[in-house]
């Protein structure tokens, strides 16, 4: 991609959605995701989330940052950079991973779309072409950043799959979690996986920019009568905490922008173990995790289901209200669950299932602050999961 | 013969949350409910094939938060979902609209009456003052006033602390408060009939009182200190119907253990030796235990459940006298496609929340004067709304449930039962009334269920049909719910208590009133209490 000398006269980008997304936008409500500018909510953030739990929404995941890699050695590549056993992720499959610098702590997360043989898109919050490329060498790979060239949307909610059904999509209730299907939409190719970032049932439609806003009104045009609706950041967010999803930059920091030391974080210590697959044979960071394994990790993320309704945001934790043992890194209300939620990070050996801790929650009405010590109790698994989630066939609402 | 620990009357939304805090206290419970399907007044039921009805209560928003997340109700299914605002249509073609937005809803009331537009926010400031006194005591057993028991001391002076908090000039408007009616509580604030009528509903919703009636006032504050998520006043719709609370507590229920049966009408609660101790279904079968909880309102427990012989006469005459006029009826429709009111066009937000009709507030009384007369309202409040834009599992995709509370009807037109005729007739009203705002609208009409109070004191089993089990008037709250003496849910004989929306706080899909009268119980039987407590409002 070649870029003119004048881009500095304009900062930020609109995404291929943006004649939709601003005309839908009725609060005039925006933030910068890297590149671009998108909603943060586009009419009631609670009306959002509740057509998300309820109906369904599409999000604008547009500025994703995104890689295409191919060639002959694009799995051993693949293998080598993440800590999963990429060779188990069958063409037209979508795998969750994370990688690791040397020293086994996170430098990103993100999804791997299995397309083809040696083809694979990487999906990843931070942007990571030098890693990537440092990663690359001595592999016959090939790897360019798509970020601009794919439009994307995420379609999530109870009526997503009926959505896509009165799109057209053949069979689409048939698409396992995780699986990825090509349709044809107006000439080209419409890429949907059933994954998202909300916990709940959904779909991510990726397509040639040309045609997202020919994609977004035919949504619109046959979601109408199964509740379709935009749904900006703020309500992501909360589907994402609900659903125990790490957002990198909040829950933990990539390890390749981390300044002082101890402020990184090893998938261990995310609670994301089950990512690393030591049998697989060499990766980035594996030694220093074997190491970790058999010393034992210094953090522990921990889900925690905190008393009272006062979100826990920025709490510190503490061991039976004296010892400070972590902080809470992100924490809502959660109106699915109907519980006082947060993710938190905390040293170890604290936090086990079934620990006590508590929570030092600020709080302010009407402009007096108060102090309350929360009970909160460690729980595992997500916080919200919907059984119509993982149900295949994919149900209609 | 199996011996529970607790059986309780009627698988209410109360009936059922009751039985649960006691299932998870380890005590045996079982729950007998007399329909062959359980949730009383909150159910969802599947009367034209492809449609779910909330075909008695329809929206959400008074169900205790600390009642949902102890009895882990979202883990049995239950979701909450908000509507997002309402509207009053005027006679011109125009509406007025209660958006969420705050800058949004104060335009809107400008574009009606400017003055109107920001005298809304000290409405709303005095009226969250009223809410934030009463919420304080939705989660509490009311004290006994004439009672030195120590116990009764200390929440009487609890109470007298919270009051003394609210300061001179609030504690007076609370007094007036409770006495006033919901037009004069409205005239402090607004000068324009269009917004004292959008406001008025409230005021007189499932009352036997017209909107100049004293009282009236409480019943708006009623109806405006729940909160869906934190979002005060805001109200939704359960995902499913109504049928998902009491469902959802079912399960909570059951996955303590207890036991729920249905076609189970119990005839006769039984006393033995002064204390209740079983009861008797219809058919005969015996069940016993050593505390009888009757979910059903005082009237029916006292007058039709029990012997008069078994309790004092001066229950018996308190039940007699306990008022529960019936006022609302209700028409669930099915609708071939999402009707058209033209002043609001297609696609307009408003679509989702909950639509009325009359514009001043001469109308809402000359309602009232109908009912009084012995016949429902010619030109009715009607409390409208589209579940299916909202939730989908109410009706198949582009069709839609329509929800229409009507105020005000009466449990007997002119001293006689309802007829098929007079349903019709009634039906016809309301049908009118929606084509008149809504033309073509009786041309999307694939099923419509009638519902006058005549229906809810037959099938749901609230005498005369009132909706909250016993009118909201300012002589049955708090401690005098539903009788002076007997605000504490136990009732007059030993082992016997009441639990329903006739005790404190009263009606509306709250399961307070069941979550107290659990706390009661397992106090007399020694247990520890599961029932969690308020939350805190500072």
């Amino acid at each position: 991609m070649t870029i003119p000398r004048e881009h500095y006269l304009q900062a930020v980008f609109p995404t291929p959605f943006h004649p939709r997304t601003a005309a839908a936008n009725t609060l005039n409500a925006w933030h910068r995701w890297r590149d671009y500018t998108v909603a943060d909510a586009y009419f009631d953030v609670a009306l959002e989330y509740t057509a998300l739990r309820n109906a369904c929404t599409v999000f604008d995941l547009s500025p994703m940052t995104k890689h295409l890699i191919t060639g002959p050695d694009a799995l051993a590549f693949m293998n080598r950079l993440v800590t999963r056993d990429v060779a188990k992720l069958k063409p037209g499959r979508v795998g969750y991973t994370v990688w690791c610098d040397d020293e086994g702590q996170v430098v990103d997360d993100g999804t791997i779309f299995h397309l083809r043989d040696h083809v694979y898109r990487l999906c990843s919050q931070e942007r990571q072409l030098d890693w990537l490329l440092g990663s690359a060498l001595g592999f016959d790979v090939s790897i360019v950043e798509e970020t601009h060239d794919v439009a994307a949307l995420a379609l999530q909610g109870p009526t997503s799959c009926a959505v896509l059904k009165r799109l057209g999509l053949a069979e689409i209730e048939t698409l396992a979690p995780f699986g990825i299907r090509s349709y044809a939409f107006e000439s080209t190719e419409l890429l949907v996986s059933r994954t998202g970032f909300t916990g709940d049932l959904g779909y991510e439609l990726w397509i040639d920019p040309e045609r997202a806003v020919a994609l977004w009104d035919r949504l619109f045009d046959v979601g109408k009568v199964v509740g379709v609706k935009p749904m900006g950041t703020f309500a992501l967010e909360m589907s994402r905490i609900e659903a125990g999803f790490i957002q990198a930059g909040v829950d933990f920091l990539p390890a390749d922008r981390a300044i002082r030391p101890d402020r990184t974080r090893s998938p261990f210590e995310l609670d994301l173990e089950w990512l690393v697959d030591f049998g697989k044979g060499p990766f980035t960071g594996r030694r220093a995790l074997l190491a970790e394994k058999a010393r034992g990790s210094r953090y522990r993320l921990v889900r925690l289901d905190v008393e009272g309704n006062k979100p826990a945001k920025d709490a510190f934790i503490y061991d039976r209200r004296r010892r400070n043992v972590g902080v809470v890194t992100s924490a809502m209300w959660s109106p699915a669950a109907k519980s006082n939620i947060a993710l938190a990070s905390v040293s170890t050996p604290y936090g086990a299932p079934g620990d006590e801790l508590w929570a030092e929650i600020y709080y302010q009405k009407e402009l007096k602050w108060s102090r309350f010590m929360a009970r909160c109790t460690v729980v595992e698994g997500p916080f919200y999961n919907p059984p119509r989630r993982r149900a295949q066939p994919a149900a209609d609402c | 013969m199996t011996r529970y620990d607790v059986i309780v009357v009627g698988a209410g939304h109360n009936g059922l949350t009751t039985a649960a805090f006691l299932a998870k206290a380890g005590l045996k419970v079982l729950v007998l409910e007399r329909n062959p399907w359980i949730g009383g007044a909150a159910v969802s039921r599947e009367l034209h094939p492809g449609w779910i009805y909330s075909n008695c209560s329809y929206v959400c928003s008074l169900l205790r938060p600390e009642i949902y997340r102890s009895l882990d109700l979202a883990r049995h299914g239950l979701q909450i979902a908000p509507y997002g605002g309402g509207l009053t249509f005027t006679r011109d073609n125009d509406f007025i609209g209660g958006y969420v937005d705050k800058d949004v809803r104060r335009r809107e009331y400008a574009r009606h009456n400017e003055r109107d537009a920001d005298a809304y926010l000290r409405y709303s400031r005095d009226t969250m003052r009223q809410c934030r006194f009463i919420r304080a005591l939705l989660m509490r057993t009311p004290p006994d006033p004439t009672s030195f028991r120590l116990r009764d001391l200390r929440e009487l002076l609890h109470l007298g602390r919270e009051f003394a908090s609210l300061g001179e000039a609030t504690m007076g408007d609370t007094i007036r408060f409770y006495t006033m009616s919901i037009a004069d509580y409205l005239a402090e604030y607004f000068e324009s009939d269009i917004v004292k009528a959008h406001h008025a509903g409230s005021g007189i919703i499932g009352t036997a009182l017209g909107v100049q009636s004293p009282g009236t006032a409480y019943v708006l504050l009623h109806h405006y200190m729940g909160d869906v998520d934190g979002q005060m006043g805001s109200w939704g719709f359960a995902r499913g119907g109504m049928g998902a609370v009491s469902k959802a507590i079912a399960g909570a229920l059951q996955s303590h253990g207890g036991i729920v049966k249905s076609d189970a009408p119990v005839a006769r609660i039984l006393v033995r030796h002064g204390a209740a101790c079983g009861v008797v279904l219809g058919n005969g079968d015996e069940y016993y235990a050593d505390s009888i909880v009757s979910s059903v309102d005082p009237k029916r427990t006292f007058l039709s459940l029990m012997e008069p012989g078994d309790l004092p006469a001066g229950i018996v005459q308190k039940a007699r006298e306990f008022k529960s006029r019936g006022s609302s009826g209700k028409l669930n429709i099915a609708l071939d496609a999402l009707p058209v009111f033209p002043a609001l066009g297609r696609g307009h937000p408003l679509i989702a929340g909950d639509m009325h009709f009359l514009d001043t507030l001469e109308r809402f009384e000359r309602a009232y004067d109908d009912w009084k007369a012995g016949t429902w309202s010619k030109d009715p409040y009607l409390d409208l709304l589209i579940p299916s834009v909202t939730d989908p599992t109410m009706a198949p995709p582009g069709k839609h449930f329509m929800s229409v509370f009507v105020q005000y009807v009466p449990h007997e037109i002119e001293g006689r039962a309802w007829t098929d005729a007079d349903r019709a007739a009634f039906r016809d009203t309301v049908f009118d009334q929606i084509e008149r705002y809504s033309p073509g609208f009786r041309k999307l009409v694939l099923h419509a269920e009638v519902r006058t109070p005549q229906e809810l004191d037959r099938e749901v089993g609230l005498t005369e049909g009132n909706i909250f089990q016993g009118e909201l008037t300012f002589d049955q709250l708090f401690f005098n719910r539903p009788f002076p003496g007997y605000a504490q849910y136990r009732g007059p004989v030993r082992g016997l208590y009441l639990c329903g929306s006739a005790t404190h706080p009263g009606g509306g899909v709250m399961a307070a009133p069941g979550a107290n009268a659990a706390r009661e119980i397992l106090r007399d039987l020694r247990r520890p209490n599961t029932v969690p407590e308020g939350w805190s409002d500072d």
